[in-house]
């Protein structure tokens, strides 16, 4: 009698088992994306891009050029550009929360537009009537942008719903941070993507704070990957200072929602330098804790160290930074320089009929 | 090239600080990320952070120094391999101060369109509201392969109100979903489907448990096209019953029209009849903004004439004369609407004609109208089955006030339900709501008789 309900348990634990541990387990078997070398170059550009841009914007900040709000993304840019160098861009669909310049930034927005969005000029991606975290792109199928913790999660299952309703073969990539991952309308999105097998890659950027509030303090289950275990949800835990192994980790996530098998969870362990806003005096954690990651596992450094491993000339990868650097001047330039909205735009796109 | 380094604002309040300490000294080599110095603000004392690699030259600023602006030039950094200046080449420029903003007139809204003339000989037949809406639905679906129902038990069990009977056997699975009991995902969802392209009907079983769902009902479906410059939509419908039902007490007994029509960028209808409940629910699936469309479970069974015409669309923000009277102005809507043409009835047998003037959309309001029949009548009450305080009844007396005065003959009135939650006593429920009697008494004393 009672062996067969231990049985029955064990199959039952061999296929979750399958389920939710196969993505993780091809992960592990082959952790870095082969890059030649001019990806890996195009990928060093990209990060030295958000990183020289949130540079500035920080800046800019402190100069009282951008008010509000200003959530900045330096440490974390291997997340943005590994994953998103993985999409589809005619197909699949971004949507993030508020710290989104760098997602914008890696998906080929120009720059310019999203720091004059920031000053709040009439030149701004949104006419500078969103600012640094209301911001998108629907030609690059970038959906924002969006201020409320974990608000796009239930939105980009939506997006995702729209495109299995379409049949258009994209996938949504939905990102959120550890702090988010708390909210329960994560989960009511996680049951019905897992229900209805939407094609959605639900991203957890683990930054390790929430705000001030470390993972530790707010979070009984610190492995955001396992999550998703509840919904049958795989889970993938990945090195989010590797844009390598951030890039294979994606294709790995991307090729089974892609097959109709719905939603992956990744974890992507990453951190941030700066404070969660620019208002932010970070005294919740050491100033050596934030210089070892600095020293030690900077995304960009170790892109760069390996692209010189390589035997990529150093004068190329100057070049690259010259070049980022005055992209990034003329976008600060024009940002500053661009003229404010008119004040008619106060009453323009508030609802887009007129009845 | 020299680089001013100057007083940061480290929130979005700060205009000057204390420079509590330097952290490095004149000579000295820094890269990005170093810490400069240590700005007191009144809430904090943050790290100031060198973003460009140089040499410190002069600091300006010393140690202690309190109350220093931002934007002040407190030190200046020299190039990498340059020698820095020992003073800034420029004054320090001054945080941008705000452009006196010129005034901007609000633009004045498009005329309103009236409802669309009813042929002559159009055979008009009976119809439920629920059969109305449900028919509206169909409708749109077969017009248009974008549009979807979801919500809980709109599906298989054919609509916790029977609304959604008939839907999921002629559109299938696909397009008629049901979902877990999950407001605040699925309410999401149909935002965000709405935001990729498609145009979802999202029902609510009451708007009563659209509380758990309204961050996306606000924050997600009615600020997007504001906050995206026009280039992001969000073209879905809520809908559901709204108001008290029957008996069911206080958590699900309460009118959100209020609410809901408080917010730019949202198109709120609450529509009375079948005909109205029809032609406004295909309008709002049409619609290219997000909507609010509150039902009635009280009205879902009452059956009125509705024109059978082919394409029977409404506009939004036309309010209709459902009776037309030179006395008095009753506004109203939704089930309100049935209770003021009681009262008109019944006033007219004691020789007051009251006009009964229908919303039928609180958002954007049809002032106009409003004003029209008040000009006419002199004299106005508003019927509202919701709460008096900050309520649609608020907002049209306030309009009467501003834009009416000189047409007002009496103070304008309001009969609302009592402003308590609602009770589940029979004899307390029915004191607790408005009735045609109160509606009537209200009218006699603005007609001071």
């Amino acid at each position: 009698m009672a062996k067969k309900p231990t049985a029955a348990k064990a199959a039952a634990a061999a296929e979750e088992g399958f389920a939710l541990r196969s993505l993780q387990e091809a992960h592990g078997a082959s952790k870095r994306y082969a890059a030649s070398d001019d990806e890996l170059l195009t990928f060093y550009e990209q990060m030295v891009l958000i990183r020289r841009f949130e540079e500035r914007a920080g800046q800019l900040y402190g100069l009282g050029l951008i008010g509000g709000f200003c959530h900045l993304y330096i440490g974390q840019e291997a997340v943005a550009v590994g994953l998103q160098s993985a999409l589809d861009g005619d197909k699949d669909s971004v949507i993030t929360g508020y710290r989104d310049h760098g997602h914008m930034l890696a998906y080929g927005i120009d720059p310019k537009v999203i720091m004059a969005e920031l000053t709040g000029r009439a030149a701004g991606i949104s006419k500078g009537k969103g600012g640094s975290m209301h911001m998108f792109s629907v030609d690059h199928k970038f959906y924002g942008g969006h201020g409320i913790v974990g608000a796009q999660v239930p939105l980009g299952t939506g997006l995702a719903f729209a495109h299995k309703y379409r049949g258009d073969g994209g996938v949504c990539l939905a990102y959120f941070g550890d702090g988010a991952a708390n909210q329960g309308q994560v989960y009511e999105a996680f049951n019905m993507a897992a229900l209805w097998k939407l094609p959605i890659v639900f991203v957890v950027e683990n930054n390790g704070y929430a705000m001030g509030t470390a993972v530790k303090r707010g979070s009984a289950e610190t492995d955001f990957y396992r999550r998703g275990t509840a919904f049958r949800i795989p889970g993938m835990d990945v090195n989010g200072m590797d844009v390598l192994e951030v890039r294979a980790a994606a294709e790995i996530a991307l090729d089974f929602v892609r097959g109709g098998n719905g939603p992956v969870l990744m974890e992507l362990n990453t951190y941030r330098y700066r404070g969660h806003s620019m208002s932010d005096p970070a005294k919740y954690r050491s100033r050596e804790e934030v210089q070892e990651m600095r020293d030690k596992h900077d995304p960009i450094e170790a892109a760069k160290a390996e692209l010189l491993a390589r035997g990529i000339a150093e004068d190329r990868i100057k070049d690259i930074d010259k070049r980022i650097r005055s992209v990034v001047t003329e976008a600060a330039d024009f940002a500053e320089n661009s003229p404010e909205p008119e004040m008619t735009e106060l009453y323009t796109d508030v609802l887009v009929e007129s009845y | 090239m020299a680089i001013e380094l100057k007083m940061p604002a480290l929130s979005p309040t700060m205009e000057e600080g204390t420079l509590a300490k330097w952290l490095v000294k004149e000579g000295d080599t820094v890269k990005s990320g170093d810490i400069l110095a240590e700005i007191e603000t009144d809430k904090a004392t943050m790290e100031f952070e060198a973003v460009d690699e140089g040499v410190v030259g002069k600091i300006l600023v010393p140690e202690g120094t309190e109350g220093v602006k931002v934007g002040t030039v407190i030190a200046v950094i020299g190039g990498e391999g340059e020698s820095a200046p020992a003073t800034p080449a420029a004054p320090a420029t001054p945080v941008v101060a705000p452009a006196p903003a010129a005034a901007a007139e609000r633009p004045a809204p498009a005329p309103r369109k009236a409802d669309p003339a009813v042929p002559a000989g159009t055979n008009m037949k009976s119809s439920t509201v629920r059969e109305a809406l449900r028919d509206a639905m169909a409708e749109e679906m077969r017009r248009d392969n974008r549009v979807f129902v979801m919500g809980e038990e709109v599906a298989e069990y054919q609509g916790a109100y029977k609304v959604t009977q008939g839907l999921l056997e002629e559109f299938g699975p696909q397009r008629v979903i049901d979902t877990p009991i999950t407001e605040y995902g699925f309410a999401g969802i149909g935002a965000g489907a709405a935001m990729g392209g498609l145009r979802p009907v999202i029902e609510f079983m009451t708007f009563n448990f659209a509380m758990q769902a309204i961050d996306h009902i606000i924050n997600s479906a009615a600020k997007t096209n504001y906050m995206s410059g026009g280039q992001m939509r969000c073209p879905v419908v809520f809908r559901g019953p709204n108001g008290a039902a029957s008996r069911v007490g206080a958590q699900h007994s309460q009118n959100y029209g209020p609410w809901y029509a408080s917010v730019p960028g949202l198109v709120v209808i609450a529509p009375y009849d079948a005909a109205d409940a029809k032609g406004l629910l295909k309008a709002a699936i049409r619609c290219e903004d997000p909507v609010v469309f509150l039902e009635n479970e009280l009205v879902y069974g009452r059956t009125f004439e509705l024109p059978e015409l082919d394409d029977h669309v409404l506009p939004i923000g036309k309010a209709r004369i459902m009776r037309e009277g030179r006395d008095v102005t009753i506004v109203s809507y939704s089930i309100g609407v049935g209770l003021a043409l009681e009262a008109a009835e019944t006033l007219a047998g004691e020789g007051i004609e009251a006009e009964v003037l229908d919303l039928r959309t609180l958002r954007p309001l049809d002032r106009e109208a409003v004003l029209t029949s008040l000009a006419k009548t002199n004299r106005l009450v508003v019927a509202e089955e919701g709460w008096p305080q900050c309520s649609i009844s608020s907002e049209i007396m306030a309009l009467c006030m501003e834009e009416g005065f000189d047409h007002l003959d009496a103070p304008v009135l309001r009969v609302c339900d009592e402003d308590v939650p609602l009770p589940y006593a029979a004899n307390l429920e029915k004191a607790a709501i408005i009735d045609s009697a109160r509606i009537a008494a209200a009218v006699r004393k603005v007609c001071y008789r």
